[in-house]
């Protein structure tokens, strides 16, 4: 599974993109968050301390619980600020 | 019906004045120009600059405007969105919409940039006097889009 941070989680992880293979019982976005909370503690606590972090499969907004599969790309990223 | 994405900047004289040539069924134009401000709430803003996520980015800008065609019955369309650093002043985002009457355009113009800033993957850091944020999301950006569902 590809993971890919973008903004003030890209920093706080300290890297935009990473390779992963989560455990069989990681199967939502919920699990999977808290997975890579106990990997990057400095996501976990950028989560609770900065708030709104949504999600992203294969480049579609999903909510916390969505399916993840081995072959996505998933991204955690802010609420955007664009235009 | 044109989607660019891009680093380098963009004359909105020149894009707007091509927009507009070659069609004469089209009798009307609407555009959007947003620009780097040189404050925010408060704030000195030396730079900024915009991140995006290639790839999702333009699915999304695509997906708005098609939203739009389906909507208005619009001759053309066109959006130009910049990542990367830039100054107070300069451009970021261009978005226009032609019909052969104004309140389409007008409408499809609106509802462009407001879908736009709440779902194109883009996100902004200023630069000032204290060192680097990164903006926060807007209410009134969400409440801007919710009136057109």
């Amino acid at each position: 599974m590809k993971i890919r941070y973008f903004a003030w989680l890209r920093q706080r992880t300290g890297c935009s993109q990473e390779e992963v293979d989560p455990p069989p019982d990681v199967t939502t976005v919920a699990a999977l968050m808290e997975w890579v909370g106990r990997r990057h503690p400095r996501f976990a606590e950028a989560c609770a301390a900065k708030g709104v972090v949504r999600c992203a499969i294969n480049q579609e907004y999903v909510e916390r619980d969505a399916t993840v599969a081995a072959s996505d790309e998933v991204a955690f990223f802010p609420p955007v600020t664009g235009g | 019906m044109t989607v660019r994405v891009q680093e380098a900047p963009f004359d909105p004289g020149a894009e707007i004045s091509a927009f507009c040539s070659g069609d004469p069924g089209i009798g009307g134009v609407s555009t959007f120009i947003g620009l780097v401000r040189d404050m925010h709430e408060g704030a000195r803003v030396d730079a900024m600059t915009l991140e995006h996520y290639p790839g999702m980015t333009e699915r999304k800008l695509e997906e708005i405007e098609a939203e739009a065609r389906r909507r208005w019955p619009l001759d053309r369309t066109l959006v130009i969105h910049r990542f990367g650093r830039m100054l107070p002043g300069e451009p970021i985002v261009l978005v226009a919409a032609a019909s052969a009457h104004r309140g389409a355009a007008i409408d499809a113009c609106t509802f462009l940039i407001d879908w736009l800033k709440t779902s194109a993957p883009f996100w902004k850091h200023e630069e000032g006097p204290d060192g680097g944020r990164w903006v926060d999301a807007r209410e009134s950006d969400e409440q801007a889009r919710r009136r057109w569902l």
